[in-house]
Order: C-alpha cells, then structure tokens, then sequence
C-alpha cells in the first residue's frame, strides 16, 4: 500500500469499510491455515474436535510407510518434472522470444494450451497417450508417466514466467557481449542467464508447487501402488478422516513456505559477480 | 600515429549493399577510414548509418560487397572474431554487473586472467576518471558516468578501431559538449580510429576529422567538415550541414543562372545549360544595407529586397528579407538598435562571388 501523495485518503465511513474488507480477506485466506495446524495437534480422533494436546498424528505420520512413501514419491517426482521443464521451458521462451521461425505463432499457441484446458482434460490426454504408447515405449504407469504429464503442463508455466523477464530485458546486452569477444554461449552464461534468473527459479518455484500439488491428471496417469502424497491424502479422506491429514497437511504447508522463502532469498542473494 | 604511406585504411568499405527482406538499408557504400582518424558517419535517422557500423562490428553481415579491417576481409566473420570494439546507444551496460566487472568482461573473455583482467581494468577506468567508481553498479552512475564505463570497457580491448552509436544522444547538453571535448582528446592520445554515428551536424563537424553524409542508403559525400559545408554536392547536403538559403534556379549560358523569380546571376557552375539547380547561400555570408551601399557588380553579386522579418539572437541579428518572391535568411552583426533594419524597410543584400555554391537538384 503505497502513500502517493497525489491519491486522497479514504476517510470517515468508507476508511472503516475498507479496513474491515481488508480484515475480512485475510480472515478468509489464513483462518483455515491456523485451524489446520491448531487441529493437528488435536488430541481426538474426529477431526474437527479438540481433546487437548498432541503430538500423537505427526508420530503416526513419521511411522506411517505408505505415507511416507507417498511423500517420497511426490517429491521426486517433482524435482524431476521440474528440473527437466525448466530448461525445456527456459529454451522454449528463448525461441519464442529471440528467434524468428516459421511456425512461431503455432508454437506460441500451442504453449499456452496447458495452461488453458482443464485438468481433467489433460489427464485423459495423458490416460489416451500413454495406454497407446507406454507398452511401446516400455514405459510401466508409475513415476515416469506421472513425471512426462508433469513436465508436460510445467513447461507451459515456466516459459510464461521466463517469456515475461526476457521481455523486459535488452537484447543489445548479448550484442554487447558478443562485441567483447564473448562466444554465442558465453554471452548467454554471463549475460543472459543471470539476468532471467530470476525468472528462471520463479517458474521452478512454480513448477515445483505444480507438481506437488497435482492430483487430478496424477491419479489419472499413476499405476496401481503408485501413489503421491496429495492423491494419497485424498485416498485417506474416502477412508475416513483423522488428523493425521492435518498434520501432512501442515508438513506439506511448511515445506512450500519454505520453498518460497528459499527461493526469495536466492533472488536477492544474487550478485552480479558471475565472470 | 603511422606516417609511412600510403597505409592499408582502418577499415575499407567497398561496394557494400545491406538488405533486410525488400528494404534496402545500405545500398552499394564505398568508403576507406584512415588509422588514426576520427571519422563521422551523419544523416537523419533511418539513412543506413547505424546498420553501416554495425557490419563494422560484425553485428550484420553484408548482403553484398566488401569490408575489411586492416586488410583483412571481415565480412561474414563473427563480432567476437573481430579486433574492434563498439560503445553501444545508451551504452549496453551490463546491470548485474558492477564497473570493474563491467570493463574487464572482454578481456576475461578473451581469456586473461582474473587478476591481470582486473588491474588493467583500473587503468581504464582511471583514464575515463571513474576511480573510486568500479564497485558500483550502472543503474548507480550517472548517464555521464555509464557513458564512460561504457568507453573504457570497449577500450580496455586496444581495438584498432573503436565504433561508437550516437554515444551521446542520451546526454544533456551541456554534459554532451564537455564529452565532445573529452572523445576528441581521448582519440588523439590513443591515435586509434574512432567511427562516430550521429545525426547530429554540429557534433560531427566539432569532433571529426572526415564526416560521411548518408542518406536513404546511400553515401552522398565524404569529406572535411569544411568541404561539405563550404563545397556540398547536392541540395540535400547543403541543406542538412549547417544552415543555408537554398534558391531554385536554371543553368544559363555564359556562367549565369537564372532564379526562379527572373533575377540573372553570375555563377560559375560545372552543369548542364538548362539544368534545375539550386543556390546555396550560407546567412552569414550575405550583406544586408541599404539600396545605395551596394558595392560595384565586380566585387559580388546584389539583390534589391524588403525586410520582412528581424530577430535578435543576441550574438547576431537574423534578417527575413523578400526578394521578387524568394525568401532570403540573413545573418549579420548585432549592431545598435538605430542601425537596425525594421519589418518593411527597402534593403539591399549582397554578397562575394565566393560565397554562393550551386548544388544540382
């Protein structure tokens, strides 16, 4: 919120309004996020009850394997799925951005579908692909069919974020490179790079929060006794809920805070002795 | 500076054509820069001056033609391949980095070690008068200051011939006269060639040795700011340096040309009887009197006018005068407020058989 003296101040009644508006939607985004980990700490099989304090659901979770696994299995998944969407995505943005081929505004289209069609439309997609291709290929329905669908929807989000930072970027900077006998490719590590980097580890981020998160198109595309935590979560639910949902919940909520704040302090980290 | 000659030139152009798709951006250039020279390349935006030294720096490559460094054919060779270096329009700093990084990435590009890179680094940007500056980022400095990193990064490489792309345009004026200065010193101390671009007259006829006048692609005249100011080849160049009157006028016989208003001058001229020319009289070359202090027909050519206009620009008075239709700029000194002529007054102009100049149309 930004006093630029040019904008009058709300005030009297519409003052009062807004500032109970702006108490209202932080009340609407975090309440659910504090009951959650209030209630994790539940001492009661229901989940929404409180019996006094403990630690008892996070000890189930550290014993439970099938959980575990679960989470072991998201989390590969998702450095993987991100690691390889974003140098797909960063290349695709480069193209896009710097190049002029036939095809582009196909190619440009065509990228941004992922983003657009729904998830459920993309996991039969992916259900129909790999039920004719994957015995072709050799590939059994488990990490490497749930990783491809991931990449295939991430490389859309991270070209868009990398798209958005090479467009404010000047392109005379990698002439300039180039000018002081910088090869094609030192121009890029030294130049280029740091300066979409930040762009770069934003669509990571996002990749990475993607995949974490994906429920729809993984449990369309994950063979029997492959599962990852969310698709696991939502199996607990169907079973009937007990907090042991809330506190994977809270660990997963951690784990994403945590993601941001890393990546934050990467962004700012970032110096520009590269050479 | 090498005095032996004849010298292979910094940078020879022959017959150099650049098109993009149906444009013609540079059409067939020939043109030699000597070592050592400051050389301009001036006309209006759009003309092919820019693109001209960006197929120096290697950034396009020809359509056609030739173009070599010191002798060697460059034409399709990569910028980094290249032994010259550009400042860029609006510099082309790099933001992540700070000045000394700045200044030393073309030489731990072409692989001199960190600490050396470094140390004569600091003699550059010594030189531009940075010191105390190199750990700054651009977005720190002042434009006059990215404008000399700017200048010592590229010079840090000992170019043979250092490109500069309207390196001046983003200043203020007062900071662009003092870099105008500051280049041309720098230029003589290092006796390295430097190829200017600018749309700006003034500033190329201050700084250069040679100025090369383009135009929608095409080179129309290289020469000594005095040359193309006293002697332009056409009505095109005449009117782009400096100021002129331009007159439209006729070739007639026995050295006269006759004005479009019936006046008949004396005027010597190498074109063609009958030929659409036109005459170009710089404002400060011409008298301004009254009608009975026209000097004798031998000593210069007069005309019978009427004040139509008078300013005072301090330094000089500038005088609309209406000749038979013709419309005359006239630039004299600023005299005494009862010496001045006023809006109506019948004057007479006249001027030495040196000054006019007839350009073809």
């Amino acid at each position: 919120m930004s006093t630029n003296a040019g904008i009058t101040q709300p005030r009297g009644l519409t003052r009062g309004l807004l500032s109970v508006n702006a108490w209202l939607v932080y009340l609407f985004f975090y309440a659910p996020i504090v009951l959650l980990i209030i209630f994790s700490f539940s001492d009661n099989r229901n989940v929404g009850v409180w019996g006094g304090f403990t630690l008892d659901w996070y000890r189930e979770f550290g014993d439970s394997q099938p959980t575990k696994a679960a989470l072991w299995n998201s989390i590969q998944i998702a450095v993987a799925s991100t690691l390889i969407s974003v140098v797909l995505g960063t290349m695709g943005a480069l193209a896009l951005e710097r190049f002029k081929f036939r095809g582009k505004q196909v190619f440009d289209a065509l990228l941004y579908l992922p983003i657009i069609i729904p998830d459920v439309t993309m996991a039969v997609m992916m259900l129909l692909f790999f039920s004719q291709i994957a015995g072709w290929l050799g590939l059994s329905k488990g990490f490497a069919t749930i990783t491809l669908s991931h990449i295939a929807f991430s490389i859309s989000f991270v070209s868009v974020v990398v798209r958005a930072r090479l467009a404010g970027s000047d392109d005379r900077l990698e002439e300039a490179a180039l000018d002081l006998y910088a090869t094609r490719w030192q121009a890029f590590r030294f130049v280029t790079l740091p300066l979409i980097m930040p762009g770069i580890l934003g669509g990571a981020l996002l990749a990475f929060t993607l995949s974490l998160d994906d429920v729809v198109i993984t449990q369309f595309v994950a063979g029997p006794g492959w599962t990852t935590l969310p698709v696991f979560v939502f199996g607990l639910i169907r079973k009937g809920v007990t907090p042991l949902i809330n506190s994977v919940s809270v660990v997963m909520l951690l784990a994403s805070t945590a993601l941001v704040a890393v990546s934050l302090i990467a962004q700012r980290a970032r110096g520009g002795d590269v050479v | 500076m090498n005095t032996t000659a004849p010298t292979t030139p910094a940078v020879s152009i022959r017959e150099v054509t650049k098109r993009f798709g149906d444009v013609t951006a540079v059409d067939a250039v020939s043109l030699d820069i000597a070592d050592g020279e400051f050389f301009a390349m001036l006309g209006p935006s759009g003309c092919g001056k820019t693109t001209t030294l960006r197929m120096i720096a290697g950034l396009e490559f020809p359509t056609e033609g030739s173009l070599q460094i010191f002798g060697d054919e460059v034409g399709t060779l990569p910028p980094n391949k290249r032994p010259v270096n550009t400042v860029f329009q609006n510099y082309a700093l790099f933001p992540h980095m700070n000045v000394l990084d700045n200044v030393s990435f073309g030489l731990r590009m072409s692989g001199v070690e960190k600490k050396n890179a470094a140390m004569r680094a600091m003699d550059l940007i010594d030189l531009v008068q940075l010191t105390g500056m190199e750990k700054r980022k651009p977005n720190q400095l002042s434009g006059g200051q990215q404008q000399r990193v700017a200048l010592a990064r590229a010079l840090v490489n000992k170019p043979k011939v250092l490109l500069l792309d309207e390196p001046l345009g983003a200043l203020d004026l007062k900071l662009r006269q003092e870099m105008q200065t500051e280049l041309k010193t720098l230029q003589r101390e290092l006796g390295v060639s430097f190829v200017f671009v600018t749309h700006d007259q003034e500033e190329a006829l201050t700084m250069s040795d040679r100025i090369a006048v383009m135009h929608d692609g095409e080179l129309l005249q290289v020469g000594s700011a005095e040359e193309l100011y006293e002697r332009p080849v056409n009505r095109f160049v005449a009117d782009f340096i400096g100021q002129t009157n331009l007159l439209p006028a006729t070739v007639a016989e026995n050295d006269m040309i006759v004005l479009d208003n019936g006046s008949k001058l004396l005027c010597p001229n190498p074109h063609a009887v009958g030929s659409k020319v036109s005459m170009s009289l710089r404002p400060e070359s011409i008298r301004i009197g009254t009608r009975d202090a026209i000097p004798a027909p031998d000593q210069g050519t007069s005309l019978q006018g009427v004040v139509s206009d008078m300013s005072y620009l301090g330094h000089a008075l500038l005088y609309t005068v209406k000749v038979d239709g013709l419309s005359l700029e006239v630039r004299s000194e600023p005299v005494s407020a009862d010496r001045r002529f006023g809006p109506g007054d019948d004057v007479a102009v006249w001027w030495d058989r040196t000054a006019d100049w007839v350009v073809p149309d």
